[in-house]
């Protein structure tokens, strides 16, 4: 693993060696990236609890570091840090979530599918990024049935999909989100820190939080109609969500 | 004592977390980041929660910095820390210092000094308040979890 001096730099020889030998190659890798420390913790929680092996970084520019797709045109591929997913914020200082989709999509990483997540539902940000070739769109805060869909249509069947991947972005995924016994495709990890079971959909809480949403008036947010329909199990794939929502600007 | 103790401290926290979602100051949000918590993350969403009171409290300060000056309020910058400040707020579901930011939000658009002024000041409220119930949420918590333990101890 000779590799140039951008990583040394970045990356202590020993932390580089411990995600190459924890990772297997069957599980999902994802390449997380939020300028928000927050969002970061949530998004690694997410994706950790769906069994997946996650990165995160803070920029794009990180991301392409990563990825070896930094400026000085670094080409050769990281087989030992093969990504199988990136997900991205679309709004973050330097490079935005679209800028980096394009970077990534006109690289020899193109073949790695992108999600954005975004807190604004702007209908022309959608579009200009599945054009672009964004796998999907996530609308924020992004929830554990999200991530879970996600993973489902995307990594299920073993990427054998990577053909039907590309056409048809607004079709509902065929899988349900919610079955936990999609069983083949969520193999526990062999990490410690990694829960091997999905948290369950239901809520354990001992309300329902619907009862409690609040009527504050200056709720213009397009979360609230996302929210109510709840992690009820259904699979609105985000294209229905979106579509139902109706276009209004934060 | 203990006993009934355990009981009731369940009940308290119930309750609080009701009264919070009734008064909409915390939304299904949190509920997901509790749904995230567990044996292998036991901590996850007071150290989640503990992050954002340090970044919320960063930006509030950059905020009151910046309407402080009276020349020329950068309210450009302001929009960038509330773009941030909306986002963390919904990440984790706290629903009405976020809805509050929005307000806030319009009014730096419209380059409003007295309107900005306000909503900062309805925002450091709202987020004191949320700061004080959280903290005590998780005060309960922790009784209740001291409790537990005394009650079932664990054999070694």
């Amino acid at each position: 693993m000779a590799r140039n001096g951008v990583f040394s730099r970045r990356w202590r020889a020993e932390e580089f060696d411990k995600l190459c030998s924890s990772l297997d190659s069957d599980e999902v890798h994802v390449l997380a990236v939020d300028d928000s420390l927050v969002d970061r913790k949530v998004i690694e929680r997410l994706l950790k609890i769906t069994s997946c092996k996650v990165t995160t970084v803070d920029s794009g520019r990180r991301a392409l570091q990563f990825l070896g797709l930094d400026e000085q045109e670094s080409s050769v591929g990281f087989d030992a840090l093969k990504v199988d997913m990136i997900i991205t914020d679309y709004c973050m200082p330097g490079m935005t979530g679209y800028e980096l989709l394009k970077k990534i999509k006109g690289s020899s990483f193109r073949e790695i599918p992108v999600v954005i997540m975004s807190s604004e539902n702007v209908l022309a940000r959608i579009d200009s990024c599945l054009e672009e070739g964004a796998e999907d769109f996530l609308l924020k805060p992004v929830k554990l049935s999200d991530v879970k869909r996600l993973k489902d249509y995307m990594f299920s069947e073993d990427r054998s999909r990577t053909e039907a991947k590309g056409m048809n972005k607004r079709k509902l995924p065929e899988t349900s989100s919610d079955d936990p016994s999609t069983p083949t495709t969520l193999s526990p990890s062999p990490s410690i820190d990694m829960s091997s079971t999905p948290s369950s959909e239901s809520s354990s809480s001992p309300f329902s939080p619907r009862t409690f949403s609040s009527s504050i008036s200056a709720d213009s947010s397009s979360n609230s109609t996302v929210s109510s329909m709840p992690s009820s199990p259904t699979s609105p794939g985000s294209p229905t969500r979106r579509l139902k929502i109706t276009g209004q600007d934060l | 004592m203990l006993g009934l103790g355990l009981e009731r401290l369940r009940a308290d926290m119930n309750r609080l977390l009701a009264l919070l979602f009734h008064q909409g100051v915390l939304d299904e949000q949190y509920l997901q980041l509790q749904q995230l918590q567990d044996e292998s993350s036991p901590n996850f969403v007071s150290e989640v929660v503990n992050i954002y009171f340090q970044e919320s409290e960063k930006l509030l300060r950059n905020l009151r910095f910046l309407l402080m000056d009276r020349e020329f309020s950068d309210y450009k910058k302001m929009g960038v820390h509330l773009n941030q400040f909306i986002g963390s707020s919904s990440s984790i579901g706290a629903k009405r210092v976020r809805n509050v930011c929005v307000a806030f939000r319009v009014a730096s658009e419209q380059n409003n000094r007295l309107g900005c002024l306000r909503a900062l000041e309805l925002l450091e409220h709202e987020y004191c308040y949320l700061k004080n119930k959280l903290h005590e949420l998780f005060q309960i918590e922790q009784q209740r979890l001291l409790a537990a333990a005394v009650r079932y101890p664990v054999q070694h």
